[in-house]
C-alpha cells in the first residue's frame, strides 16, 4: 500500500530532521503532566502546527489532547486535536499537486483522482467527534498492555470534503461488491508488519456521510491528522479515519487483512465486555462509540464556594443518534437532576451540557450521565474487555465546597 | 534480527553524517519536521539486545509508558514480546527473547 518513493524520502526526512533538531533547540518542553492513573507522568511536547500536547510515544507519534481544552469550546481546534499512528514510517514530505487516490478492484472505471479533482467536486460538511478506540485505556481496571491514556484521544471537528459515495459511484461499484479497504501513505519499517489498513461495509461506505475529507474547521489537515486527505467515518472509533489515504479498493469478500481481523476487536456479546480478566468467546469489529458525557469546567479534586450557585458544563456525544439528555447528580448517583443542552451542531457533534448546583460544605462525588436517541445510556460500572476499548462509564468528580 | 541491527546502524549512518537542512524553500510540497526524539531506554541487563530489536520500529516510551506492578512483569513483558514477534512480525531470535523478557521486567 506505501509508496516505497514516499517512504525512502521519509525516512531520509526523518534523519534530517533529527540531524538538524540536534543542532538546533530541543524542540521537546521540559514540563510534565501526571495522568491520574499508575504511571502517568508525561512529557508535554510541542510539535509543528501543534500547541504543547501530552507526548504518549514519539515514534510513532502519539499526542493526547490536554482535557482543558474541551472547556474551550465544542469544536477542538486542529491544533491541539489528538494524534495517533500505529507505524514509524509516516511520511514527511507531501506534495498535494501530485498526490493522488486511486479507486480500483471490484469497480467499472478504476480511477485515479488527484486532490485537485477531488475538491471540484461537490463538497459536504459535517461536524463529527473522532475518537482513539483506546481513549482513556489508563484508567482500565484491570490494566491492560496498549496505549496508556487518559479522556483526551478525542477531539470534534468541521470535517469538509467529498462524500465516498460520489467517488465510488464514479467507479462504479460492481454488483456482489461487499466491503470497501482502505490503504495510505504511512506503512511499516519493516515489511513483516502488517500494513496499516481497514474496511468498511459497502453500504456504510456509500451512505453518503462517510467522507474523503480534506479540509478540518477551515484549514487544510494538518499533517499528523492526515493531510491532505482522510476518511471521515462519523460515529465510528478513529481506527477507521484511515489518514493519508490513497487506495481505495472495492472487495466482493470481507477484508481479511490484520488490521481488521486480529486487532481492533470487541467481544461479540450484548454488552461487548467480558468478566476483568478473561477472554471473549468471540469477537467483532470495534464499531460505533458508545454513548459518553463528561465534566468539562470543573476536574476531579476541584475546590468550590459552599451554598454558592456553581456552575457546571461538560459535553456529551454518542456513535450518531445524538443526544437526548444528560443529568446530573451530586449525590454519588443517588438522585439524578436533567442538565440544559446547547447549541446541536448535528447528531455526530459533542452537545454542550450545563447545571447549577449548590454545593454544601464538605466533599462531593458529582456524577454526569448522558442519554441517547437510541436509549442508551451510561453504565455506572465500567465494563471491560481485554483491549480496553469502548470505555464509557459514568464519570465521577470529588469536589470539595467550603 | 539481522534486518533489524542493519536498520539502526543505517539510521545511525544518516543520521551522524547527514547535515543538509530539510527546510530548503520549496513552494509546494509541505515539509514536516518531527522533534527530536529524547525517549531512551533505561540502563538494564541485556540493553544492547533491546536496543538492536526493538528500537527500529519504535521509541523507548512505548515500553515506558505500560503499566506498571507486580502483575507487569515476566508474563506480562513476554506476551508483550511474543506479539511483537506473531501479530506485528518482529524478526527477534529465540534466543533473545528471554535476555529481552529479562530486561524488561526488571527494568519498568
Amino acid at each position: 500500500m506505501i509508496d516505497r518513493r514516499t517512504l525512502m524520502h521519509s525516512a531520509i526526512t526523518l534523519a534530517a530532521s533529527a540531524a538538524a533538531a540536534s543542532l538546533s533547540s530541543k524542540l521537546a518542553l521540559a514540563e510534565t503532566v501526571t495522568l491520574p492513573f499508575g504511571n502517568g507522568e508525561r512529557p508535554l511536547v510541542k510539535y509543528p502546527q501543534k500547541r504543547p500536547m501530552i507526548g504518549l510515544t514519539s515514534r510513532p507519534p502519539q499526542l493526547e489532547t490536554p482535557f482543558s481544552v474541551f472547556n474551550e469550546g465544542l469544536i477542538t481546534p486542529n491544533d491541539a486535536f489528538f494524534v495517533r499512528y500505529h507505524l514509524a514510517g509516516i511520511p514527511l514530505e507531501i506534495d498535494p499537486d501530485t498526490f493522488t487516490v486511486e479507486i480500483k478492484g471490484k469497480v467499472d472505471r478504476p480511477l485515479k483522482l488527484a486532490l485537485a479533482e477531488i475538491k471540484k467536486m461537490p463538497a459536504i460538511e459535517l461536524v463529527a467527534v473522532n475518537q482513539c478506540s483506546g481513549n482513556s485505556r489508563g484508567f482500565v481496571n484491570p490494566r491492560v498492555a496498549g496505549g496508556q491514556l487518559a479522556n483526551g484521544a478525542m477531539g470534534n471537528a468541521r470535517w469538509r470534503g467529498v462524500p465516498l459515495k460520489t467517488v465510488l459511484d464514479q467507479a462504479g461499484v460492481q454488483a456482489g461488491a461487499k466491503q470497501v479497504a482502505f490503504g495510505a501513505i504511512d506503512g511499516p519499517v519493516i515489511d513483516t508488519t502488517p500494513d496499516f489498513a481497514k474496511a468498511l461495509d459497502v453500504d456504510h461506505a456509500r451512505d453518503g456521510e462517510v467522507m474523503l475529507a480534506y479540509a478540518m474547521n477551515g484549514s487544510d489537515l494538518p499533517m499528523l491528522n492526515g493531510f491532505p486527505l482522510r476518511l471521515v467515518v462519523p460515529g465510528y472509533f478513529g481506527t477507521y479515519w484511515v489518514k493519508h489515504v490513497n487506495e481505495i479498493t472495492v472487495l466482493d469478500s470481507v477484508f481479511d487483512g490484520f488490521w481488521m481481523k486480529s486487532a481492533y476487536r470487541i467481544p461479540d456479546d450484548d454488552c461487548n465486555c467480558v468478566e476483568p480478566g478473561t477472554a471473549p468467546k468471540a469477537t467483532i469489529p470495534i464499531n460505533k462509540f458508545p454513548v459518553r458525557s463528561f465534566m468539562t469546567n470543573l476536574s476531579d479534586g476541584a475546590k468550590v464556594k459552599a451554598d454558592a450557585a456553581t456552575p457546571l458544563r461538560g459535553i456529551a456525544f454518542d456513535g450518531g443518534s445524538g443526544i437526548k439528555d444528560v443529568a446530573v447528580s451530586t449525590d454519588g448517583g443517588q438522585t439524578w437532576t436533567p442538565a440544559r443542552l446547547g447549541e446541536d451542531l448535528g447528531r455526530y457533534s459533542f452537545r454542550e451540557w450545563t447545571s447549577t448546583v449548590k454545593l454544601s460544605a464538605g466533599t462531593h462525588e458529582l456524577k454526569v450521565r448522558a442519554t441517547s436517541n437510541d436509549g442508551k445510556t451510561q453504565p455506572l460500572q465500567p465494563l471491560w474487555n481485554p483491549a480496553g476499548y469502548l470505555r464509557n462509564v459514568v464519570e465521577t468528580y470529588r469536589v470539595v465546597a467550603a | 534480527m539481522k534486518r533489524v541491527v542493519i536498520t539502526g546502524l543505517l539510521c545511525a549512518t544518516i543520521l551522524s553524517g547527514l547535515a543538509y537542512a530539510p527546510s530548503m524553500p520549496k513552494a509546494k510540497p509541505i515539509s514536516y519536521q518531527l522533534p527530536e526524539e529524547t525517549a531512551a531506554f533505561k540502563p538494564g541487563p541485556n540493553l544492547e539486545v533491546v536496543q538492536n530489536n526493538c528500537t527500529a520500529c519504535h521509541s523507548a516510551d512505548y515500553i515506558k509508558t505500560q503499566p506498571r506492578g507486580p502483575k507487569f512483569k515476566k508474563d506480562f513483558w513476554h506476551g508483550e514480546v511474543m506479539k511483537m514477534i506473531k501479530m506485528y512480525g518482529a524478526p527477534i531470535d529465540k534466543a533473545d527473547v528471554d535476555k529481552i523478557v529479562e530486561y524488561l521486567s526488571q527494568t519498568y
